[in-house]
């Protein structure tokens, strides 16, 4: 493992306004190092999504600080914080959020559109993201052709096609069946390989925890266990 | 025929240059809808197979933002329906009205734009060219006094009741000059011969008013005043602003047929002589004269044109229902687009989440916007040509030129365009922490 990609230190965040506002995060102190993998664990509302949008530059922490490859987010402006997400991260998210319309290499072009890459050199880099993914021979269905798991399959491929240093995932195996859970983490395991890319999983599913480098669980914002984790699994994709 | 040095066309040739000249106009304004209809129609299709078809088998690629946002328009058929509905509906109205007012602004000033005069002199504040108000031989003679002026052609404009042969009368502008000199003639002559005005009863009428007037053809006759009339000559596309028929005949008959004194007339047409500078003898005239004024017949047009439609509220309520049209196009766009991003908002927020920029969104909704208004204009255009067409012999005719064309099309853009801010404005307040929670 490497430096940190991404730290949070003392993070408090504050959601809703006036009699309905709560504090999601109470002063949480996270950092991801290049080529590990997390787990971050813990109860519903116990302020796993909020911490991943807060680390995720979605949401600015109300108080405390986060900092992306060393750049730091609190304060910045939306499209600041939309900079460093484009230049920096990648999403997983659990209903793959993949968009209908397009077909697969569609799906995953357009996080390198968003980014500004021209086509001829974006199509050959969503063709091989595609492919690290196992679905070479699907880059041309649309998501309602393809199996759940073969749809978080381009989610994943949309996440890592630019080549970000954070891959940050929300209970990506939660809509899966657990065969595909195991290979879509054993997918997001060999992602973590590579140094220079931290990879931060929530789920609250004890079956991923072989894969984890560490596990942190949340309760009621506070980050109340860090451990390192038992990588036992044989990462391979195939 | 040689005027003031210069060779003029004899009446017979300005007949046919203008008969050319009209078909070639309408030819051409036909010829750009239809060239703007294919056009249209032929990018259509190559758009359409461009954005359906895979990243992976094409040679060309089409850019993603431009697949996305026809892919997320034509994803719901019956919305893209609706918003198409809207655009033709709101266009066609507009392309109407918008014709309409053409051509109502050329018909105003017809007659004028066809009288061989250098200055009109006409009675005091004579507003447009059916003003009814008369002037005396006197003036005349004033004007003929003045040196410059070679001739002061009387020309008699006045409404009169054509007693139709079935029975029942209908209002004609009859229009008599000197046929001996140049002055306002029929043109566009389909049937007869301008001399035959000369023959006793004569006058000539344009075939678009052949049923109001209850007659067929040539040789048919009615009355005017109790007075015989027989058409001997007959005219394609001399139509008034107020769609009231013409009668044109010498001015003598068409004294007789309105009850007008000899010695009054509704014009002079004032030739000037070879070398005259006009702006100095119409500032002479205008001294000279009591109750009459000389005009350029550019001032007189202008005046006609304004009187028409400004003053009497014919251009106004043109307007009005174009910007009608616009205001309906501009709400059902708003709206469908509106709805259609409300219901893309998961995958807007995916966007956002994934890094792309405010602008990439507002591209993405803006090319909705813009597609719709290509696919609704090139609708409208072919409704449009068909409304011209259909329209073309009619006492009112929808005009349409290229210009006329080409600025509907950029308002359609503009149309669309501006209905998209509605969904722009809501894509601003769009939270990308919301695809974490759907």
């Amino acid at each position: 493992m490497t430096m940190p990609v991404l730290e949070a230190v003392d993070v408090v965040k504050f959601l809703g306004a006036g009699a309905g506002k709560v504090q999601a995060l109470k002063g949480v102190t996270l950092s991801l190092a290049g080529g590990e993998l997390v787990l971050l664990m813990g109860p519903s509302g116990s302020g796993k999504t909020t911490l991943l949008s807060v680390l995720g530059c979605i949401l600015s922490p109300s108080e405390g600080s986060v900092r992306v490859c060393g750049h730091a987010t609190t304060g910045l402006p939306p499209e600041e914080l939309s900079k460093l997400r484009r230049d920096y991260i990648g999403f997983v998210f659990q209903s793959y959020h993949l968009f209908p319309t397009l077909a697969a290499i569609d799906n995953v072009w357009l996080a390198l559109d968003v980014r500004g890459e021209r086509a001829r050199r974006a199509i050959p880099k969503a063709r091989e993201a595609l492919a690290i993914v196992g679905l070479s021979h699907k880059v041309n269905a649309f998501p309602l052709q393809l199996s759940s798991g073969e749809q978080q399959r381009v989610a994943i491929a949309r996440a890592i096609v630019a080549n970000p240093s954070i891959v940050l995932a929300d209970e990506p195996t939660a809509a899966l069946d657990s065969d595909n859970g195991y290979a879509i983490m054993s997918i997001l395991a060999e992602i973590a390989k590579n140094l220079g890319r931290g990879v931060l999983v929530v789920t609250h599913d004890s079956r991923l925890l072989p894969f984890a480098n560490r596990v942190v669980r949340i309760e009621d914002g506070h980050l109340v266990e860090a451990r390192n984790g038992a990588r036992t699994v044989n990462l391979s994709t195939g | 025929m040689k005027w003031r040095g210069l060779v003029v066309p004899s009446a017979v040739q300005l007949r046919e240059l203008f008969w050319r000249a009209g078909k070639s106009a309408a030819s051409s304004c036909k010829r750009a809808l239809g060239v703007l209809a294919s056009g249209l129609a032929v990018l259509g299709s190559w758009l359409a197979a461009r954005l359906w078809s895979t990243s992976e088998s094409s040679l060309i690629v089409t850019p993603l933002v431009l697949k996305l946002a026809a892919r997320n328009l034509f994803h719901d058929p019956l919305r893209l329906i609706a918003t198409i509905v809207g655009i033709v509906f709101s266009m066609v109205l507009v392309t109407v009205q918008m014709g309409l007012f053409l051509s109502f602004a050329r018909t105003v000033t017809t007659m004028i734009d066809h009288t061989p005069a250098e200055l009109w002199i006409m009675p005091l504040a004579t507003k447009c060219f059916e003003d009814p108000s008369l002037l005396d031989e006197r003036d005349r003679f004033r004007a003929l006094s003045l040196e410059g002026v070679v001739e002061a052609v009387p020309m008699l404009v006045s409404f009169a009741q054509w007693r139709v042969p079935s029975g029942g009368t209908t209002p004609v502008l009859v229009v008599g000059t000197d046929l001996r000199k140049p002055g306002l003639l029929p043109w566009n002559i389909v049937a007869g011969d301008l001399d035959a005005l000369s023959i006793p009863d004569a006058v000539a009428v344009d075939q678009t008013y052949f049923g109001r007037l209850g007659i067929s053809g040539l040789g048919d006759s009615a009355e005017i005043r109790d007075q015989k009339a027989q058409v001997r000559l007959v005219t394609v596309g001399i139509r008034s602003f107020t769609t009231t028929p013409f009668v044109f005949t010498s001015l003598d008959r068409a004294r007789s047929y309105t009850g007008t004194p000899p010695n009054k007339a509704t014009y002079l047409l004032v030739r000037a002589a070879s070398g005259t500078d006009v702006g100095r003898l119409q500032v002479r005239l205008n001294k000279t004269l009591d109750k009459a004024e000389a005009l350029t017949p550019g001032e007189f047009s202008s005046r006609s044109r304004s009187f028409w439609l400004f003053s009497t509220g014919a251009g106004a309520a043109l307007f009005a229902g174009a910007l009608l049209g616009m205001i309906v196009g501009i709400v059902i766009v708003a709206q469908t687009l509106y709805s259609s991003t409300k219901d893309h908002l998961n995958e807007f927020a995916t966007l956002r989440a994934i890094g792309s920029s405010s602008r990439y969104i507002h591209v993405v909704i803006l090319i909705q916007a813009i597609l719709s208004a290509i696919i609704g204009f090139g609708i409208a255009a072919a409704i449009g040509k068909l409304i011209v067409e259909v329209t073309a012999t009619s006492a009112l005719p929808v005009l349409m030129t290229p210009w006329l064309t080409a600025i509907l099309f950029f308002l359609t853009i503009a149309m669309c365009i501006l209905s998209a801010t509605s969904a722009v404005m809501q894509i601003v307040r769009i939270d990308p922490a919301t695809a974490f929670t759907r």
